[in-house]
């Protein structure tokens, strides 16, 4: 049936396109696919560091985002000791068994790190994102062992480490940094602007409506006096 | 019909809307609300209207190649591992969309927000066949607890009012839980514990594609909630339901629309989450779908191809037209009777369900001209309702009064003296009957107007004859 439909669909549409039939595909609709070019760019993120960072940590913060500044890799643990402890949480975190933050010295920091998928109702995990977009302070996020879809929506906190030489000025850059590193497209590429929220009731912006209640971002900068 | 509709019944569906006051209440936050956010939000971004002009761009280039871009969608999805069904209408797409559900042994399906879906009464059929099929985002649930229709295409419960959420939970989910119903924040965390429950059972997510990408087989969906996400990131099996017009060419034209979709849309800057889904989950993935199946819906819009109401193909469902309609502003959503409601659903329904069926719809609007002046691609709106009211009127479906109504004035404005005559007569009487007051209570044939409020009175002379007299003058 699906195949009686496909040919339904495409006998439809180029009948009202006025072909006369399967055409073949025209110059410019093959230049725009193998050679993608960006649209207008807003000069917001056209920027480099250190504007770069602040436009990112500004832009993260409208969208109800925390954030702290971390001079290294190695002040993670205690950094999310602080958030557990600042929120009245037991200092434990959920982390993918193949995360890059599986190095860091947890039990130093007197947080215990569960190294396992996130189960729906975990308080805290973590991850790291592959970039950050400084135009709408967005985190990138890519699928993959080292950072497990679910573990975006689940927890009811979530922990975001990024780099600041991970951060890129706008979309059309991600895309870019993607494709010169040649990568194909994980399964999802998770842009998240925020904690999760809703206005369904009477208008009322609340936070938390399926996905965290909070987003909290790590961002590693070397400039950071820490 | 490809689309239900109770368009038919709008004048009464109007009478009914004026009068809910709970509905009043809710649409004048509208204004405050989402319009002026926009406003706020396109200041900020000093590109706004040349991305605008970009978007349309974009969107035409596409539908006027959309059989090549499909044909490449369709490639791309299969070279990742993912299925492509084309769906011709409401019927076929709900046949797939069942078979698929069915192959997988699914009792309980989930639902991201989908507009098609609702188009093609997807849930009605599931149910039908004994498949329970669960809205996730909060305000489809309330509409769906409600057993209502969406009343707005983004936020599908701004008809609904606090007190009447409570009432909904209470007769669907029993006792109030600690934090009781009386905060909005307490019915928000009520509704994402027994949601998060159907999320983890579903055996099936489905979602809707905010823009399905050629050039990569992905597709987008942009939500404030997450529950998109969930219903599509758990369940072994991920359904992404879209119309035929929602392709684009590469991720950097998904980039542009989606930064004219969130700002129009609830003038943020960015949605919460945007998510680019390609294929099913790769090999090393620990999570996500086992299969992966895109259903692409005509249902109607292959009809609009090559016709004037091409450019209505460009919309991607901000709801810009709504929020700023004045005549959605007074009736709400579902007064319109289809689930596409406001300037958009003005031209998409009787373009989908026929203009016999929906021709009040194009008749419902004050030709202001707000809605055009605010879409994010530049829709024609007014100009396309027109053309729905030539048809309306060449097929002699207007109504009987309307017709001899036209045709009285056509007579009169093709003899100049007789029109001069009786409009300068008119202009006299309706001076006198207008009194010192100068505004008349009542007028015959004019209840339509008089009864809600008096009709300021013409000054006693026509145009026509002021120009005459200053022409004299000079």
């Amino acid at each position: 049936m699906s195949d009686a439909g496909r040919e339904s669909v495409f006998a439809a549409v180029r009948q009202a396109l006025g072909r006369r039939g399967p055409e073949t595909e025209p110059e410019v609709v093959t230049r725009r696919l193998e050679q993608p070019q960006p649209n207008t760019v807003p000069v917001r993120g056209q920027l480099q560091q250190p504007e770069l960072t602040e436009l990112f940590v500004a832009m993260a913060g409208q969208a109800q985002a925390t954030l702290v500044r971390l001079k290294d890799r190695e002040a993670i643990p205690a950094a999310a000791a602080d958030f557990c402890r600042d929120h009245g949480l037991p200092p434990a975190v959920v982390l993918a068994p193949a995360s890059p933050l599986n190095e860091c010295d947890w039990a130093a920091a007197g947080v215990s790190a569960e190294r396992r998928l996130v189960q729906s109702g975990d308080p805290v995990a973590m991850a790291t994102a592959a970039a950050g977009i400084a135009e709408t302070g967005t985190l990138a996020m890519l699928s993959g062992p080292e950072n497990p879809v679910t573990a975006n929506f689940l927890p009811d906190n979530h922990l975001v480490v990024i780099e600041s030489r991970d951060l890129v000025g706008t979309p059309e850059d991600l895309w870019a940094t993607l494709r010169e590193r040649g990568v194909p497209l994980p399964r999802t590429v998770n842009w998240v602007t925020g904690p999760s929220r809703s206005g369904d009731i009477e208008m009322t912006m609340l936070m938390g409506a399926h996905g965290p209640v909070r987003l909290h971002i790590l961002l590693i900068d070397d400039s950071s006096p820490g | 019909m490809t689309l239900e509709t109770s368009s038919k019944r709008f004048p009464e569906q109007v009478r009914v809307a004026r009068a809910d006051v709970n509905l009043q209440q809710a649409l004048g936050k509208l204004k405050l609300g989402l319009s002026a956010m926009r406003s706020a939000a396109v200041v900020r971004l000093p590109e706004f209207d040349r991305l605008r002009d970009e978007a349309a761009a974009i969107r035409d280039h596409t539908l006027n190649n959309l059989d090549h871009y499909l044909l490449r969608f369709e490639a791309a999805v299969k070279e990742r591992g993912g299925h492509v069904h084309f769906a011709p209408d409401a019927a076929a797409a709900n046949a797939i969309i069942l078979d698929i559900c069915r192959a997988a042994n699914a009792r309980k399906v989930t639902k991201g927000k989908s507009m098609v879906t609702e188009e093609i009464e997807l849930n009605e059929h599931l149910a039908a066949h004994g498949i329970t099929c669960l809205e996730t985002d909060l305000g489809e649930y309330i509409v769906q607890l409600r057993n209502e229709r969406p009343s707005h295409i983004v936020a599908p419960a701004i008809h609904v009012v606090k007190a009447q959420v409570a009432e909904a939970f209470a007769a669907h989910h029993g006792a109030a839980p600690p934090g009781g119903r009386e905060e909005a924040s307490a019915l928000m965390a009520e509704a994402r514990t027994v949601i998060r429950r159907h999320f983890l059972e579903a055996d099936v997510g489905i979602t809707g594609a905010n823009f399905a990408i050629a050039e990569t087989g992905t597709t987008v969906i942009v939500t404030n909630e997450g529950n998109g996400d969930l219903t599509q990131s758990l369940p072994k099996v991920h359904i992404a339901v879209t119309g035929i017009e929602k392709i684009v060419p590469t991720l950097e034209d998904a980039s542009t629309l989606i930064r004219l979709l969130s700002r129009s849309a609830t003038g943020q800057e960015a949605s919460v989450y945007n998510t680019f889904s390609t294929g099913p989950r790769r090999p090393e993935d620990p999570d996500g779908p086992e299969a992966f199946h895109v259903v692409l819906v005509d249902n109607g819009r292959s009809r609009m191809l090559g016709t004037e109401f091409q450019d209505m193909l460009r919309c991607i469902r901000c709801g810009a037209c709504l929020n700023h309609c004045p005549v959605y502003g007074q009736v709400g959503g579902q007064a319109y009777g289809s689930v596409y409601p406001g300037p958009m659903g003005a031209v998409l329904t009787p373009s989908l369900a026929g203009i016999d069926e929906a021709g009040h719809l194009p008749n419902a609007s004050t030709f202001c001209g707000a809605c055009e002046a605010v879409c994010p691609v530049r829709i024609p709106l007014p100009k396309m309702m027109r053309h729905w009211r030539e048809r309306q009127f060449d097929a002699g479906l207007a109504p009987r009064a309307q017709r001899i109504g036209i045709a009285l004035w056509a007579f009169a404005a093709r003899r100049p003296r007789l029109y001069r005559l009786l409009s300068g007569t008119g202009a006299r009487l309706l001076k006198l009957l207008g009194g010192r007051r100068g505004y008349l209570s009542r007028l015959p044939l004019g209840r339509g107007w008089t009864a809600w409020r008096d009709l300021p009175a013409p000054a006693g002379e026509t145009f026509h004859a002021a120009w005459r007299r200053r022409r004299g003058e000079d």
